[in-house]
């Protein structure tokens, strides 16, 4: 605890770090993965091969993909944008197929009532689906959150620094709570986000609450 | 006034749901579809704002066919009530109502002012404006409906089974409401259940059908009741049950109506 206080510069800084670091890909992960989890749920004939092409991407190992990815885009070795852009892969891989899901828990019967109502497709979309998926978008959101934040530390091993950098440099040095600090920040930063998320979900959507409460 | 002109349909995995069916809905009147499932009552129903389009045939729409409108906008200009109220879970009450009218370009103020007016006509009190659906009960989520599809004030009004999953003393208690707003409003009501007392209770033209769209009798309630075109429309009304043949029994000075069973139901008033 004394070298975390001597050192709370320094583990701030990469708190921050890391946070942005973890906050991009999800947001940008989450944005892209819904209307290929869209397109998905509304084409049931493309959907298997859609997904199961998405997916394949969770399946690259991350190290080296964050050390070809600078050969393939042409970003300098020690830039952040290969994390960013690594990560964001793997949150769209995870996130596509709870998406399609997300869409397909939207009653049936809801989005058949809005239509006859007289909603246009693009508004039924953005106005009704989007908003019904919600729920089963943000449980998705929470999972991509939390793995994310934990992966954005592999970024340490090729020089991107973050709450890892705390792994790396305590291994080499042999320095148990530097490494016990960089454990501890990362959780928090998770819970935070975690926790971040949730409240959102309660701001965004006052009445799944009163849904779930009567299911 | 609708009118059906020789419609057939059969749906993409073959079956045919309605086979030639032909029919003249005159305005203001309440017009029941009544049938067993699979009967193709709903399939009709929903031709009229081209939820369905037919294989072959026309709807028309005081003589003009619905095929040649934009299927949003004729929608928007039809009332629709469907069963389990079909409201929007994350919209509340009063937002359920007045979406119909921001789709059809009120203000948002003026929507809720006439959302809120919509709902007191249906007997829903302002306190449950602001909840959500699925706050209020069955019977309550299902006026909404009716509010719904009554917000826009339009010509036609579409009700498919909206009282069929509810419990019966709600249900009769939202037919007594939709004949009082019948009486008030003079829709063109076009109502589908399987519920043959129902159609009664509502219809001014009741249209009984048989599997595949098939026409067993047009007319009255008094029409069917007095002339059943044949065996299955007699046994579809219960005209061979105890409940539907009825005598009446003299008792200390007043008219008892007494049932098949000689279980007393009524007296002549």
């Amino acid at each position: 605890m004394t070298w975390a206080w001597e050192n709370r510069d320094l583990v701030l800084e990469l708190f921050w770090r890391h946070a942005w670091l973890s906050a991009i890909p999800v947001v940008l992960g989450g944005v892209l993965a819904v209307p290929i989890g869209w397109f998905a749920h509304r084409k049931p004939r493309l959907r298997g091969a859609v997904l199961g092409v998405v997916s394949l991407l969770y399946t690259i190992p991350s190290l080296p993909l964050l050390v070809i990815l600078p050969l393939v885009i042409g970003t300098g070795f020690l830039s952040p944008l290969n994390v960013l852009i690594a990560l964001t892969i793997y949150a769209v891989a995870i996130m596509a197929r709870t998406a399609s899901d997300a869409f397909g828990s939207v009653s049936p019967a809801v989005v058949d009532a809005a239509r006859a109502t007289g909603y246009a497709p693009a508004r039924l979309a953005f106005t009704v689906e989007l908003p019904l998926a919600g729920p089963v978008l943000l449980a998705g959101l929470r999972v991509v959150s939390v793995s994310t934040v934990s992966l954005v530390s592999i970024g340490a091993l090729i020089g991107v620094s973050s709450l890892g950098s705390f792994f790396t440099d305590g291994y080499q040095r042999d320095f148990t709570t530097e490494i016990v600090v960089g454990i501890v920040a990362t959780v928090v930063l998770a819970l935070l986000f975690d926790l971040v998320l949730v409240l959102l979900g309660r701001l965004a959507m006052p009445w799944a609450a009163t849904v779930r409460s009567q299911a | 006034m609708i009118e059906y002109r020789t419609i057939s349909k059969t749906f993409e995995d073959g079956t045919e749901a309605v086979r030639e069916f032909s029919l003249t809905i005159p305005s203001r009147t309440t017009t029941v579809f009544v049938g067993s499932s699979g009967c193709g009552k709903t399939t009709l129903l929903r031709m009229v704002n081209r939820m369905v389009d037919p294989t072959s045939g026309q709807v028309l729409i005081d003589d003009e066919d619905v095929a040649a409108k934009d299927r949003v906008a004729l929608r928007r200009s039809i009332g629709y009530v469907m069963q389990h109220a079909g409201l929007l879970p994350h919209r509340t009450v009063v937002d359920n109502v007045s979406t119909v009218l921001r789709l059809n370009g009120f203000a948002k103020a003026q929507a809720r002012e006439r959302a809120l007016e919509v709902l007191e006509t249906v007997g829903l009190d302002a306190s449950y404006a602001k909840r959500y659906p699925s706050q209020l009960s069955g019977g309550q989520q299902q006026r909404v409906g009716v509010a719904r599809g009554l917000a826009n004030d339009p010509n036609i009004l579409l009700m498919d089974e909206p009282f069929g999953a509810v419990d019966p003393i709600v249900r009769e208690e939202l037919q007594v409401e939709l004949q009082r707003l019948q009486r008030e409003l003079d829709k063109t009501i076009v109502f589908v259940t399987h519920d043959i007392d129902e159609a009664f209770a509502l219809g001014d033209q009741i249209v009984i059908l048989k599997k595949g769209g098939e026409v067993a009798q047009v007319g009255t309630p008094a029409d069917i009741l007095t002339s059943p075109a044949d065996d299955f429309v007699r046994s579809f009304v219960g005209l061979d049950k105890a409940t539907r043949t009825l005598r009446v029994e003299e008792r200390d000075g007043r008219s008892l109506v007494v049932d098949g069973n000689g279980r007393a139901t009524g007296v002549l008033a």
